[in-house]
């Protein structure tokens, strides 16, 4: 059995309990103390055949087992979401451990397994996920080299921990490993608060490019996505959906259905506008939901889409004062040289290549649920209000799917398969199709963005204003909100998702000292939000650091300046100094006014070079990013190179860090190049890849990495923060080539040449 | 207009059809419609070709058939009879890796790896033509397979190693 094997927890029954059960001994660490024995396992997935339920509460709270075998189970609320994570934090664990990377397995993502960590989003699973299961190894340490000095009889200090096994100073021939340590006995242990950490200098395993573990059994057809899961006795289905596709409201009213029409063998599910139709083979549903006719009576609800972004202004909204100093307003208006600009940016989809997809198996008391989800537990919460029944009957188990990059519709899928399944009676598998994943998963939101300056005589900036436009960027399945945010909810029951006001104003503030300084973002009501909105890489980060960055290099030309040492005269923190010194060194900056000409003839081919640089969430990862690009008018933007500078603290695994810069920097080029979804006054347009293309290999832009590593820091995420600096380097590099400044994403060749036309 | 898989169009009835996938003959009930890639899935049991669109578009589930890419996901397989379908399952083995399957775990070429398998099928297609292919005729070879994590630049750096394998192995022998 390798370790790779723990991937397809609930898929593989002969992974369960068997070879651990019987009077196994073991060490389990959580937040309390156990008060009984462990019991064994009644859980199929579990690798080290322990109860974990046993503790306060019952709830789940063991972050790790050691068992007698020297094996080292981590449990983890984190999943891993093609981002290396599931690598990274058996690095983390096994280096405060002293055990063997290969001894590890990480079991994620679990409600009756794993601790609950909320979501897998927001760059945050090295940042914070980690934290818990870092100190529990480094209290297992403590534990370990105790029980051995109390069994050799000498004192912990004169004892080295070394690849799971544990041996007097200048003795390591004679060691015993943890396992022996522990023998038959079960114990628990809680996490100490603060626990003594391996010193950064000793590492062996944090800091090393350990290869994925997920990558061998991807490339070889091994691995099991959640595409891949079967259930004995499993039918397939397909939800029929209206044609008000994607928006936040469901304006449509199911009228008929022919149901004479219905092939043989193919059942129908019907509850409120929620219909689907289930059989045995996966053709036979698509077949019949392709054929079945239906008709619905809709109200057409959204805007124009040449006013979207006027209407978006004109919604209601509540304003928050983000962050203020001095005062803006009077700065503004006592200013001699004031500066506006407006910025705009599309709704968009989540790129996953492999569309949705759940399995469930829901019976009158008990639901399991096998989701790409990144929460099992907010997951739980909702379908159990969808459901009608307890959390504690519902049983949701991660699986990977396609990378989601935020909310797709993995949570929608799983509430379909789990509607469907209660109606059945019989394990049913829900495979979105492409036209559902464009059209019905959530959207990264729209947003508006006005940002107003002002200058002196001295071309200081003595104002600085920001005001957006944007609904909550989090509309998630939760506990608060039950079943109003999986679509399966809004379809059968008719309710709409909402959200807490979260990730519109995430890198509105900036980092630049100025004096007079004021940040506002007006929160748009979900519900009127006309496409539904929710979670997309960075949230509202791209979109505010692509209006602040492109700002300021508006203001450096206003005032002829380079526009790098305009940042740099505002800057203090030097780790923020020293990326945006780093990514323009290294790209060769010049140093001098933008742009270098103005586009004159429209088939002429123009190169250009642009930065910009954000702290990421204002407190975490620091990224300065150079963008080179070449364009003409005829054939349009092409992004050349991308230089990264990239301090996100300790590094845990460099290469994996830079496979994630790297992908960042390509989807954030093709964020800002190419991708915006489509709509009417009925619903999304954009269903399919040719109504919304991504960067292909013809147009990948080269992309160079410096990793500034702090060992002594903590270590911050990066599966986020360079993509929010990444589109305003394209438009800082578009305007240096050019003269011409896109204020609307993306930069397609149609924006261009409109704006060639308005430069007269 | 929404782009419709022509698999999707005609007349369906019940048939039964051999298959000759990745070298063993299978013989299978199925609607004669079926799109390939759900033979391979469903009935087969084979985890390495995807379905990403169902419409071609996006070369997740490509296989080869007599040595070409091939979508499966718009072809019948009741029109692949008598044919060599191979899939990813049908390059290698953890034992016995293809060199393209050890150049892309080599350069760390994955994230989410849902595209990787028909990356892999479409790049075997162009080193059987092209033994030394330079960058932009492996990024044409490869331009219509999506990738949404953006991990073309290993992709293309596995590719290349890859081939590099390819050609000594070949003079060595």
């Amino acid at each position: 059995m390798t370790p790779e094997r723990s991937w397809t927890k609930g898929l593989n029954p002969d992974l369960s309990r068997r070879t651990f059960v019987q009077g196994v001994g073991a060490l389990a660490v959580g937040f309390a103390l156990c008060p009984a024995v462990l019991r064994a396992a009644t859980i199929d997935n579990d690798v080290a055949g322990v109860d974990k339920t046993t503790l306060a509460k019952g709830a789940v709270d063991a972050w790790l087992v050691i068992t007698a075998n020297n094996e080292l189970v981590i449990y983890s609320g984190k999943v891993e979401l093609g981002t290396g994570v599931a690598t990274a934090l058996r690095q983390i664990v096994a280096e405060e451990l002293a055990m063997p990377f290969a001894a590890t397995r990480l079991i994620q993502g679990d409600t009756e397994l794993t601790p609950d960590q909320g979501y897998t989003a927001g760059s945050a699973t090295i940042q914070q996920g980690s934290d818990p299961m870092r100190r529990a190894a480094a209290t297992a340490r403590r534990l370990l080299i105790q029980r051995a000095a109390d069994t050799l009889g000498v004192t912990p200090d004169r004892l080295v921990t070394e690849q799971g096994r544990i041996h007097r100073v200048g003795e390591p021939t004679r060691s015993v490993s943890y396992g022996e340590l522990i023998g038959d006995d079960q114990f628990t242990q809680r996490i100490d608060e603060s626990p003594a950490f391996v010193d950064p200098q000793d590492y062996t395993l944090v800091g090393q490019s350990v290869p994925r573990v997920d990558i061998p059994p991807k490339v070889f057809g091994n691995f099991v996505y959640m595409q891949d899961v079967t259930r004995p006795g499993m039918w397939h289905a397909r939800v029929i959906r209206p044609p008000t596709v994607g928006t936040t409201t469901i304006a449509a009213t199911l009228e008929s259905i022919d149901e004479a029409a219905l092939p043989a063998g193919v059942q129908l599910v019907r509850r409120g506008n929620f219909l689907a139709v289930v059989a045995e083979t996966e053709w036979q549903a698509i077949r019949a939901a392709e054929a079945l006719p239906v008709t619905w009576l809709t109200r057409a609800g959204l805007p124009r889409p040449d006013a979207l972004y006027s209407s978006l202004k004109a919604s209601g909204a509540s304003e928050e004062v983000v962050a203020s100093r001095g005062d803006a307003q009077s700065a503004l208006s006592g200013a001699p040289r004031t500066f506006q600009a407006e910025y705009h940016w599309p709704y968009q989809a989540h790129d996953s290549i492999g569309p949705s997809c759940a399995v469930a198996d829901v019976s009158e008391r008990q639901a399991t649920v096998w989701s790409g989800t990144q929460g099992v537990y907010p997951l739980r919460s909702a379908l159990a209000d969808l459901l009608g029944m307890d959390e504690g009957a519902v049983h949701v188990i991660y699986v990977e799917a396609s990378g989601c990059y935020g909310h797709n519709g993995a949570d929608d899928a799983a509430a379909d398969a789990a509607l469907i399944s209660q109606a059945v009676r019989r394990p049913v598998r829900v495979q979105w199709s492409r036209q559902d994943e464009h059209g019905w998963g959530p959207k990264g939101p729209a947003m508006v963005m006005r940002l107003d300056a002002a200058l002196n005589d001295d071309d200081d900036i003595v104002a600085w204003q920001f005001a957006n436009w944007s609904p909550t960027h989090t509309t998630r399945p939760s506990a608060a909100q039950g079943a109003a945010n999986l679509l399966a909810g809004n379809l059968a029951l008719g309710l709409v998702p909402d959200g807490p006001q979260i990730g519109g104003d995430r890198n509105a503030p900036v980092e630049y000292a100025f004096d007079n300084y004021r940040v506002v973002t007006h929160w748009l009501p979900t519900a009127t939000s006309p496409l539904r909105p929710s979670a997309l890489r960075t949230l509202g980060a791209m979109q505010n650091t692509f209006a602040n960055e492109s700002f300021i290099d508006e203001l450096a030309f206003a005032a002829k300046a380079d526009p790098v040492a305009l940042r740099l005269r505002y800057l203090k923190d030097p780790r923020a100094i020293a990326v945006v010194k780093a990514a323009t060194q290294r790209a060769g900056w010049k140093g001098r006014p933008m742009p270098q000409r103005y586009l004159q003839i429209d088939d002429k081919s123009v190169a250009g070079q642009g930065m910009a640089f954000a702290q990421y969430e204002n407190q975490y990862a620091y990224v300065a990013a150079v963008a080179e690009v070449e364009l003409s008018v005829r054939r349009g933007v092409r992004v050349r190179k991308v230089t990264v500078a990239h301090d996100c603290g300790r590094i845990i695994n460099p290469d994996g860090l830079r496979n994630q810069i790297e992908g960042n920097v390509l989807q954030a080029t093709s964020r800002a190049l190419k991708e915006e979804i489509l709509f009417d006054h009925t619903g999304i347009t954009s269903l399919e890849w040719g109504a919304y293309p991504l960067l292909t290999f013809a147009e990948i832009p080269e992309v160079e990495i410096i990793l500034i590593d702090r060992p002594e820091q903590p270590p911050f995420g990066a599966g986020e923060p360079t993509s929010a600096v990444v589109p305003a380097a394209i438009a800082n590099a578009i305007f240096d080539a050019s003269g011409m400044r896109l204020r609307t994403a993306p930069f397609t060749r149609e924006r261009l040449s409109q704006a060639f036309q308005a430069l007269g | 207009m929404m782009p419709q898989a022509s698999a999707t169009q005609g007349d369906q009835h019940d048939m039964t059809m051999t298959l000759r996938v990745n070298g063993e003959e299978h013989t299978l009930d199925t609607q004669s419609d079926t799109p390939l890639l759900y033979v391979l899935r469903s009935e087969l049991g084979l985890r390495g070709p995807k379905f990403g669109c169902g419409l071609g578009e996006c070369g997740a589930c490509t296989v080869l058939v007599d040595g070409r890419p091939l979508r499966s996901c718009i072809v019948p397989a009741s029109s692949l009879r008598e044919r060599d379908i191979v899939t990813l399952e049908g390059l290698g083995t953890p034992q016995q890796p293809h060199p393209l399957q050890q150049a892309f775990i080599d350069e760390q070429a994955a994230q989410c790896a849902y595209c990787i398998s028909g990356m892999i099928m479409t790049a075997k297609a162009l080193l059987d033509r092209h033994p030394d292919p330079d960058d932009e005729t492996i990024k044409q070879a490869l331009t219509a397979n999506l990738c949404g994590c953006g991990t073309h630049l290993r992709i293309l750096r596995a590719v290349k190693r890859a081939a590099s394998t390819l050609r000594e192995a070949t003079h060595d022998t």
